[in-house]
C-alpha cells in the first residue's frame, strides 16, 4: 500500500505508510494512558483513527445526528485581530449571523480578568447593547492568567525568579498571595457581566500558570455560584495536567498538581462548572496519528464520566490540531471529527 | 477565525441555521449533555432529531415560531423579543430577559 499524507504536530506536511501510522496511533494511546492510568483506545477507536487519517479526502465531517454544540474563546477578538475592522459587537453577530455560532462570547482584546477589571464599566454596556441584538446564548470570557499578579505585572514577588535561587517558602507565599488578588478580580468582573445580562462567565485557559491558578478559578467559581446559582460557568482548561508551580496546594482535600483531565473534570463539577473544556497540548515533533491518539485517549477518559457537557479545546495547538497560526483544513477536520465521534463529545 | 468556519462545517451544529442554539442553551442553562439536550428540544419544538440540524426546516420552523432566524424579514424577532419566546419555549430563564423584564416593570 502507498503512503498517506498527514502532517506533524507543527503542521509541517509527512508521507506515512499505514503500518507507521497504526504504530504510532497504538504509541500514542499507550503514552496517554500510561501517564493518567486510564484506558487506552480500543482496537475499533483505533481502526476509526486509521480510517479518517487514510481518507484521501481534504476535509472530513462528522456522521448525520453526531454534530455538537461550539463555543469559543475569545470569540470577537479573532475577528479583531485579524485586523478586520470591525467593534466587539459587530464581530460577535459575524459569528452569528455568518459563521454558524451556536453560542456567543463577549471579549476584551487583552483576554484576562485582571486588565479588565479596571475598564469593565467600559464592557459592561457592551454586554447589555450585544444581549439586546443577538438570540444564541452569549457568555463573557477571559483567562485567570495568574502570571499577571508577578512582578513586574503585578504585586507579588515572581516565583519564577524566587524558584532558581531556592527560595520555596517565599515563592510559595507568593503563588497564595496573588490566589488571592485573582479571585477578588473573577468574583468581581464575573458579577458585573452578569448583572450585565451575560448568560455566564467563560474561564478560559484556567491553570496557565499551574496548580495556584487552578485553585484560585476553582475558588472564584464556587464564590460566583454561590451569589448567582443560575449563571451558566464555562471551564476550559489549559493543558493536559496540572502543573505543580505551587506543588502543594489542595481544592477541599484534593491535591491539584498532575491531575488529568477526567480529574480536573470532577473539581469542575463540584462547584457547579455547566461546560468544562479538557484541552491536550499538541507535541509539535511528533505525528499527528500520534497526537490524536494521545488527545483522544485524554479527552475520552473525561467524557466517559462526566455528568455535564464536554467542549474539548480544539484550537491552534492542542486537541490534535497543529501548533500553526493558519491549521491546514485536512489535519483540523480530522482532529475535529475524531475527538467528536470518538469522545461523544457535547461540543467543541 | 478560519478554524472557527471549518468547524462549524465539520461537526457544529449550526447555530441560528439550524437548532444549534437552542441546545447550547439546554447544555448551558440546565447542564444536559448533547444527547439529552438534542432530545428536550426537539420535543419541545415537536420535531425529530434530524429535523434539529436541518436548516431548511429549522428556517422554516423558526419563522413561524418567531425565535430569530439568520435571514432578515420585516417584523422577524431580532434579538432580546426572540429571547423573550425561546424562555417560554424551552421552559427556561434568560438572564437578559429576565433583566429587561425587570427594567420594563420598574418603568410602568
Amino acid at each position: 500500500m502507498g503512503k498517506f499524507k498527514t502532517r506533524m504536530g507543527d503542521g509541517f506536511m509527512i508521507e506515512m505508510s499505514e503500518a507507521e501510522i497504526r504504530q504510532d496511533l497504538e504509541d500514542g494511546t499507550k503514552d496517554a494512558a500510561e501517564r493518567a492510568n486510564v484506558d487506552p483506545l480500543s482496537q475499533d477507536d483505533l481502526d476509526f483513527l486509521f480510517d479518517i487519517f487514510a481518507s484521501p479526502y481534504r476535509i472530513v465531517g462528522v456522521e448525520p445526528g453526531n454534530e455538537c454544540c461550539l463555543s469559543y474563546d475569545s470569540m470577537n477578538t479573532k475577528i479583531q485581530r485579524a485586523q478586520i475592522a470591525t467593534s466587539q459587537l459587530q464581530s460577535i453577530q459575524i459569528m452569528e449571523r455568518a459563521l454558524g455560532a451556536d453560542s456567543l462570547e463577549l471579549a476584551h482584546i487583552d483576554y484576562s480578568y485582571k486588565p479588565v477589571k479596571p475598564i469593565v464599566t467600559f464592557e459592561k454596556p457592551v454586554m447589555e447593547q450585544a444581549q439586546l441584538l443577538t438570540i444564541p446564548p452569549l457568555l463573557y470570557g477571559a483567562m485567570p492568567n495568574m502570571g499577571l499578579y508577578s512582578q513586574p505585572d503585578g504585586p507579588c514577588p515572581n516565583p519564577a525568579d524566587l524558584i532558581p535561587k531556592g527560595k520555596l517558602a517565599e515563592a510559595i507565599e507568593s503563588y497564595e498571595a496573588a490566589i488571592e488578588y485573582a479571585v477578588d478580580d473573577m468574583v468581581y468582573v464575573g458579577s458585573e457581566m452578569y448583572e450585565s445580562g451575560a448568560d455566564g462567565i467563560n474561564f478560559d485557559t484556567t491553570g496557565a500558570a499551574g496548580d495556584a491558578e487552578f485553585f484560585a478559578t476553582l475558588t472564584a467559581i464556587k464564590k460566583l455560584k454561590k451569589k448567582f446559582p443560575d449563571m451558566a460557568i464555562q471551564m476550559g482548561m489549559a493543558a493536559e495536567f496540572v502543573l505543580g508551580m505551587h506543588g502543594s496546594i489542595e481544592f477541599e482535600g484534593t491535591r491539584l498538581a498532575g491531575l488529568y483531565p477526567h480529574q480536573q473534570l470532577k473539581l469542575a463539577e463540584s462547584v457547579g462548572v455547566s461546560v468544562f473544556g479538557p484541552a491536550v497540548n499538541i507535541v509539535t515533533n511528533m505525528t499527528l496519528p500520534w497526537n490524536m491518539a494521545r488527545s483522544c485517549t485524554w479527552t475520552k477518559a473525561a467524557s466517559d464520566v462526566s455528568s455535564i457537557p464536554i467542549h474539548a479545546c480544539l484550537g491552534m495547538g492542542v486537541g490534535g490540531v497543529p501548533l500553526n497560526l493558519t491549521p491546514p483544513i485536512d489535519a483540523l477536520s480530522r482532529a475535529s471529527k475524531a475527538h467528536v465521534e470518538i469522545c461523544n463529545l457535547d461540543g467543541l | 477565525m478560519g478554524m472557527h468556519a471549518a468547524h462549524a462545517l465539520v461537526s457544529g451544529m449550526g447555530g441560528m441555521r439550524t437548532a444549534g442554539d437552542l441546545v447550547a442553551r439546554m447544555q448551558y442553562s440546565k447542564k444536559m449533555r448533547k444527547d439529552e439536550a438534542k432530545k428536550y428540544v426537539a420535543d419541545k419544538l415537536g420535531i425529530s432529531l434530524e429535523e434539529l440540524v436541518d436548516p431548511v426546516t429549522m428556517n422554516e420552523l423558526r419563522e413561524d415560531l418567531d425565535i430569530g432566524r439568520i435571514n432578515e424579514a420585516p417584523g422577524v424577532a431580532k434579538g432580546i423579543d426572540a429571547k423573550f419566546r425561546i424562555a417560554k419555549l424551552l421552559d427556561l430563564k434568560i438572564n437578559s430577559v429576565e433583566i429587561f423584564k425587570e427594567k420594563i416593570e420598574k418603568g410602568f
